[in-house]
């Protein structure tokens, strides 16, 4: 009865580590597969152990020329979308205007419609202007789709600020612009970051949207895509890898200087 | 992605605001740039994506608009079946996904203590491997002579999903439960992530509370802690739903031609066939029957001020 018990006390966190273990599942295969040494064209049994693909990542035609182009389309991407979305997000926040409804639904529906929808209707807009298709239109596309999600990230983190702040630098003689850059940006930085975070990941992973509107420019996740009905080269693991490593190292370093600072505050 | 849980008043409170007499047109300036290129890019898109559907034509002599409204109705009776696949394998995504991701949100909003921030880490990391890569990783993990598909086989859990219909001889790869399992794995953070928000909110006292008022843990769930969590399932599910009912990719990799859902038609008919008219109509469908399920979902849970 005592198993019975314990089971029934800990079921959440049973079930939540077998959930963790699932989102995981995928990342571990990857990372296993990226030491294989394949028989056929594609990589999905395993063979034997071999560091051939972590030596030559760029061994296979046109990868790492796709990574360079999905790459730079996320940089513009998120630089766009986070100067665009921030600006909005202020004036949301911050003045009183006209058609805010109308703005608000503007804002909430790219995050509402399947990506589908829009990679379909952006390609016949497209095809109705004649546009040619590629970086530009892929580019057009991703800061479309990441708008929304930093107005929304910039929106709650500005909505929490306190306004008496800005109103204390005014009554210290700062300037408008002055107010803006050393009370305003900094405080808001926290939810600016995380919107451009959250499109550069968004832009970079895109397929859907790109793979309507791309023409003969091949990203990533379209390189990936192709090679899943060619064949699976060992090197897209190596790099699935090496940004999974890279992206948890990051966050980690940054939490430890966030706790370092905090202990030097205290 | 945990922003979009936040549930912002509409308006803020105009008498705290400091009186603005030269910035009449601040706000117009700040919004115009942004707001153009939604106009342009997503909303002028849509008209004509409307206008492509009742069109008649042919690439080479181009398309005029005929008010053709028969496309809509020859493009949903031949293409019903993959409508109604997706409606099915996104609800079943995405109530799998509740499932899943609710003891996870739990874990790590209440009983997680300083693992908190490590299992956030872990939940979003695979976001930055590419999600095709990771959905290829099924393909692995389903192989036929694979581990997972021998255990199934030896637990008779495939003698049983066979009848059901969920799945086919021996095999789960190129069947319907090899793509909700595809899209439930794809979406789970989108439910996780607002879940959390919602849950790491409610206040721990409620909890002790309803204990000293000897409510069973169970009981407390039901009435107080799943209740306050409720604009955290509101938006995972739709978070869920929505990309899971348009999504293509696990249809394709993980599927077979009895699996194709109403997306790898519209993908189809666009890049391939180049029926433009009728890939334009299906998607049109879809966006409106997607656009009224919202509507009525968010009247129905009444957290309309989630939007």
């Amino acid at each position: 009865m005592a198993v019975v018990r314990w089971f029934k006390r800990h079921f959440v966190v049973i079930a939540g580590l077998l959930t963790l273990g699932y989102l995981l599942l995928p990342n571990v295969i990857v990372t296993v597969f990226s030491f294989n040494k394949p028989k056929g064209r594609f990589n999905y049994e395993w063979q034997k152990f071999s560091l051939d693909a972590w030596k030559q990542p760029c061994g296979v035609a046109d990868m790492c020329g796709s990574l360079s182009i999905s790459l730079q389309i996320a940089v513009w991407a998120t630089i766009g979308a986070t100067v665009l979305g921030t600006m909005i997000a202020f004036a949301l926040v911050r003045y009183r205007f006209r058609a805010r409804g109308a703005v608000n639904s503007l804002i909430f529906l790219p995050m509402a419609m399947p990506e589908v929808v829009m990679a379909a209707s952006l390609l016949t807009l497209f095809l109705n202007m004649g546009a040619q298709l590629g970086f530009y239109t892929i580019l057009i596309a991703h800061i479309m789709f990441c708008l929304s999600f930093v107005v929304t990230a910039v929106k709650a983190r500005v909505m929490s600020m306190d306004p008496r702040l800005e109103e204390a630098a005014r009554d210290l003689y700062a300037g408008p612009v002055q107010t803006f850059v050393r009370v305003t940006l900094p405080i808001a930085a926290p939810g600016i970051a995380a919107g451009a975070l959250l499109s550069f990941a968004l832009s970079f992973d895109d397929f859907i949207i790109t793979n309507f509107n791309a023409g003969s420019t091949v990203t990533f996740p379209m390189f990936v895509w192709g090679s899943a009905q060619r064949g699976t080269p060992v090197q897209i693991n190596v790099i699935g890898t090496a940004m999974f490593l890279v992206a948890v190292l990051l966050v980690l370093a940054s939490m430890v200087i966030t706790n370092r600072r905090n202990k030097v505050k205290a | 992605m945990a922003a979009v849980t936040e549930a912002p008043p509409l308006a803020p409170a105009p008498e705290k605001k400091p009186p603005r007499k030269r910035g009449r047109w601040t706000p117009y300036w700040l919004l115009l740039p942004g707001i153009l290129w939604l106009i342009v890019f997503f909303a002028l898109p849509m008209i004509y994506q409307g206008s492509t559907s009742i069109q008649t034509g042919s690439l080479e002599d181009g398309y005029k608009v005929t008010w053709h409204f028969s496309t809509y109705w020859d493009a949903v009776s031949e293409y019903w079946p993959q409508f109604v696949r997706s409606g099915l394998y996104a609800a079943a995504a995405t109530i799998l996904c509740l499932l899943l991701g609710y003891p996870l949100a739990y874990l790590i909003a209440f009983r997680a203590g300083r693992w908190r921030n490590l299992i956030m880490i872990l939940v979003i990391a695979p976001f930055f491997t590419s999600f095709l890569i990771r959905t290829l990783a099924w393909k692995t993990i389903l192989a036929d002579s694979g581990p997972v598909v021998s255990a199934l086989n030896t637990l008779h859990v495939l003698d049983v999903t066979n009848w059901l219909g969920w799945t086919s001889g021996d095999r789960v790869l190129a069947t319907p439960l090899a793509v909700v399992c595809g899209l439930t794995y794809n979406f789970l953070p989108f439910m996780v992530l607002p879940l959390y928000t919602s849950l790491e909110r409610i206040d721990g006292r409620l909890h002790e509370a309803a204990g000293d008022l000897y409510a069973k843990p169970f009981t407390t769930f039901r009435k107080v802690t799943f209740p306050l969590s409720m604009p955290g399932v509101v938006s995972g599910t739709l978070l869920t739903f929505i990309p899971a009912a348009g999504d293509y990719v696990n249809a394709e990799l993980l599927g077979s031609t009895d699996t194709r859902m109403i997306g790898n038609v519209i993908q189809t008919q666009f890049l391939r066939i180049l029926d433009y008219p009728t890939a334009a109509a299906l998607s049109f469908v879809l966006m409106a029957a997607i656009l009224a399920m919202v509507t009525i979902y968010i009247r129905k849970s009444g957290t309309e001020d989630l939007v």
